[in-house]
């Protein structure tokens, strides 16, 4: 079976190699067949990683002991369900299922766009297979997951051999979320291909107007998406399973999937200003290019060992072949960039800095700042090392401290944007809509400081949280009490209207309240609690307004492991609340320990609770107990917020298309107007 | 004033500001690197440094006193004692002959004071250790994965 799967594997490099090929010798040429040759076997790619997986898969679900991967990462006892995720827990399996994605997403794009831009599209399909041409050749070259496990004798001969069992997945692995934080991570990583794809292209093809961007906005959108998934997902989880009571680190491997994220979103921002008014098409091009490069350095720095993490990666040769094709990159990229920027010239210039166009212009400095930041911190220990000699690494306190400041001049942003017109605001009207958000915002921080919460930055992030809410609401209830007037239909009604009229604009705004509650989330950190207590059976312990009441630890056992527990009583303000049953689990097959840690998640306040095992000098069973304020809102805005992306990704209904330029009519003060909407300007 | 100026003007407050938070956190958790068998090598200025150590934890050597944990981390054919004084649960891949890394400061008696210990997960991407797997070497016959024999 193996043979089939690494068969299929070199086809797929073949069949890429000549997609490339093919495809510039079209574009050159102008010939149409080889462009269509190009698209067909562009396509292509996907069934054959599709029937290579396939194999793999299959390996894993017949415990075909004697395919090196799957002796590595599965065992007899695996679940089912695990034995599928298995697919991307090492090294070989996962660049595959990066390639796999990849060629999905070439599939999706090349098929939707097979009859449109025919001057476009095969310099995209050129950019995408040439990407999945270089994954491929590390699948094939540098990290085969083909590989049996043999015995080769003196004259020569291989004898394959075949454990009788393997190693078994990671237990930490085993766990749900895990399952799918992994694929939505990488689709959200190969999905950065596509915008980078369209960009490039419309470059080099210099593709006339802004079309480019209304294509590229959705595949970006989409790709964001994913990667906003993958990233609260993989937060959720090191939360409730790593156990250490926390879910963000500031780790490499953390920052490698924060860094396209945060170049992501500038760049939908940002786009609107080149659909609006044909500006910021440098920023533009070059946020496309940032994103797709980072995506790729976030998997070099996984995977390389080149900052030392706790996701622990071997030191591999891998990272040279990484290395060689950011190399490549950069010098494609500036070439790019360099022969064709007077395609890149702006339309327009900045006519005032209380305009949108400058609160956009903030917002990508500010966000670029951020991800200069944490790309810095990451790679200090690298840096230093070449600098001065020692490898020095920088912590959280660097992060954070950088980084707080951004995120809460951000959320102002969110606020403040909406509200200033295009090209330039009157003083009046401006104030006019800000003054209410901002003085219900600063009534909140009253009421917070009165209550006695003193810490400086939670305050501020309470304070702009309420503003940048009041402000959605305020638009949401302007728009639709003219349309109510105008049509008679009731309140919520006119607010579907108005939501369906313009997806963009008001799902936009529903991600915007989506992040303020992840925002308000995060700052609970600012109250945390911690302690730590041998607790006994029959013995008690206060945190906060709980009480944690020993009734038993034992063991039991379960599938493939062995577990100790605690049964704990909780008690809030005396009354009895709930049963919390944490847990060690010891794996035989790996000899790994897996804390699994209750929570108790409420609005207010999430109750976690770690059992360490018993206090090998008095026997008594060691408990970690946790209060971390407002954790809960960080996965309810993480809810809103794919739910507004995908608003956001629904077209429009009736009225005039969200793209059209602003005529460019005087520089005279003008309302807030939003984009285009007839009904709106009736205000 | 030009619109522009304004913004630049802005933009620069804003980057100087972002500097100095920077440069303030830099201080702040500036840690050095080092491997236990260089702690020999080190001149008493760094002896001071926040600093993180790598090495692998002796088995047997992981004992729990007073609600904290002391440990001997070795590398080199060095070994260090360490006690870890955090109040976070110890990882759970914590355990004789994993990879770890503590993040402390050196006591003058010699024992490093921890308050933060990793260990290295049980690794998805590692290298495997297993004495049954041979790689097969020179040409395979058949259409056989080209790179088996780089497989680790």
């Amino acid at each position: 079976m193996d043979i089939f799967g690494s068969f299929a594997l070199i086809l797929a490099l073949i069949t890429a190699g000549y997609a490339f090929i093919s495809g510039i010798v079209g574009i050159k040429t102008r010939n149409p067949l080889a462009i269509k040759s190009s698209r067909r076997a562009g396509l292509a790619m996907f069934p054959l990683m599709a029937l290579t997986a396939g194999t793999l898969i299959y390996g894993f679900f017949t415990n075909n002991f004697s395919m090196a991967y799957v002796a590595e990462h599965s065992s007899i006892h695996l679940p089912a369900f695990y034995k599928f995720a298995a697919l991307w827990s090492g090294q070989e399996g996962s660049l595959l299922f990066w390639s796999l994605l990849l060629s999905l997403w070439t599939f999706a794009v090349l098929f939707t766009n097979r009859r449109k831009h025919p001057e476009l599209m095969p310099y995209v399909g050129v950019v995408m297979t040439g990407v999945e041409f270089f994954f491929l050749l590390l699948n094939n070259f540098a990290a085969n997951p083909f590989s049996i496990l043999g015995v080769t004798s003196a004259s020569g001969a291989v004898t394959i051999v075949s454990q009788a069992n393997g190693h078994g997945l990671n237990p930490l692995l085993q766990y749900p979320e895990m399952v799918i934080h992994p694929p939505m991570l990488y689709m959200g990583y190969t999905g950065m291909t596509v915008p980078f794809a369209f960009a490039m292209g419309a470059l080099l093809a210099h593709y006339p107007g802004e079309k480019w961007i209304h294509l590229t906005r959705r595949w970006m959108m989409l790709a964001w998406l994913f990667l906003t998934c993958g990233i609260l997902l993989g937060m959720h989880w090191a939360y409730a399973v790593l156990g250490w009571g926390g879910y963000w680190a500031w780790d490499p491997v953390e920052n490698a999937s924060l860094m396209p994220w945060i170049t992501g979103t500038a760049f939908l921002h940002s786009v609107m200003m080149q659909e609006k008014r044909g500006m910021m098409r440098v920023w533009n091009i070059w946020l496309v290019f940032a994103g797709f490069f980072l995506s790729i350095l976030g998997t070099f720095l996984t995977r390389s060992g080149v900052v030392s993490s706790v996701h622990a990666f071997a030191q591999s040769s891998i990272g040279g072949w990484f290395v060689g094709f950011m190399a490549i990159l950069i010098v494609f990229c500036v070439w790019a960039y360099w022969r064709n920027r007077g395609y890149l010239k702006s339309d327009n210039q900045l006519d005032s800095v209380v305009s949108r166009e400058s609160s956009f212009l903030f917002n990508n400095l500010v966000l670029l700042a951020a991800a200069f930041a944490v790309l810095w911190g990451t790679l200090f220990p690298v840096i230093s090392e070449a600098v001065q000699g020692s490898k020095v690494s920088v912590g959280p306190p660097f992060f954070d401290r950088v980084n707080v400041p951004i995120a809460l001049f951000l959320i102002f942003l969110t606020g403040v944007g909406p509200l200033l017109a295009w090209r330039k605001t009157s003083v009046g009207s401006l104030w006019r809509n800000f003054a209410w958000p901002m003085g219900g915002g600063l009534l909140a921080g009253g009421v917070a400081f009165a209550y006695g919460f003193r810490e400086f930055y939670a305050l501020v992030c309470l304070i702009l949280g309420v503003f940048v809410t009041l402000t959605v609401a305020g638009e949401f209830y302007r728009g639709a009490r003219v349309i109510a007037s105008h049509s008679g239909l009731n309140f919520f009604q006119s607010v579907g209207r108005l939501t369906m009229r313009n997806t963009r604009r008001y799902g936009g705004y529903v991600v915007h309240f989506g992040i303020v509650l992840i925002f308000i989330g995060i700052a609970g950190q600012a109250f945390n609690v911690r302690r730590k207590v041998d607790l006994g059976i029959g013995s008690q312990m206060k945190i906060g307004p709980y009480t944690l009441y020993c009734q038993n630890f034992d063991q039991r056992n379960g599938p493939n492991y062995t577990a100790e527990d605690a049964t704990i009583e909780v008690f809030q303000h005396g009354r009895p609340t709930m049963m919390l049953f944490p847990e060690r689990r010891y794996f035989a097959s790996s000899g790994v320990i897996e804390t699994m840690v209750s929570i108790h998640s409420t609005l207010a306040r999430d109750l976690y609770v770690v059992y360490s095992g018993p206090d090998p000098q008095n026997n008594k069973p060691v408990i970690h107990a946790f209060l971390n304020p407002l954790v809960k809102w960080i996965w309810l805005g993480g809810v809103v917020v794919l739910l507004g992306t995908l608003l956001a990704m629904l077209p429009s209904g009736s009225g005039p298309a969200p793209g059209t330029p602003l005529p460019a009519t005087s520089g005279a003060a003008a309302e807030a107007v939003p984009e285009g909407d007839v009904l709106e300007r009736t205000r | 004033m030009k619109a522009q100026t304004k913004f630049i003007i802005g933009a620069a407050i804003i980057l100087v500001t972002l500097v100095w938070l920077g440069w303030v956190g830099a201080s702040e958790s500036k840690t050095y690197y080092h491997t236990v068998s260089e702690l020999s090598s080190l001149r008493a200025s760094q002896l001071r440094q926040r600093m993180r150590v790598s090495g692998y934890v002796a088995k047997g050597s992981i004992r729990q006193i007073n609600g904290q944990t002391d440990f001997t981390i070795q590398e080199g054919g060095k070994t260090l004692p360490v006690s870890y004084v955090g109040s976070a649960p110890l990882p759970d891949t914590f355990k004789g002959g994993a990879q770890a890394m503590v993040q402390g400061r050196l006591a003058p008696s010699g024992q490093f004071v921890a308050q933060q210990v990793q260990a290295k997960c049980a690794s998805k991407y590692a290298a495997s250790t297993t004495p049954l797997k041979s790689t097969p070497t020179g040409s395979m016959a058949g259409p056989q994965s080209p790179a088996a024999a780089q497989s680790y």
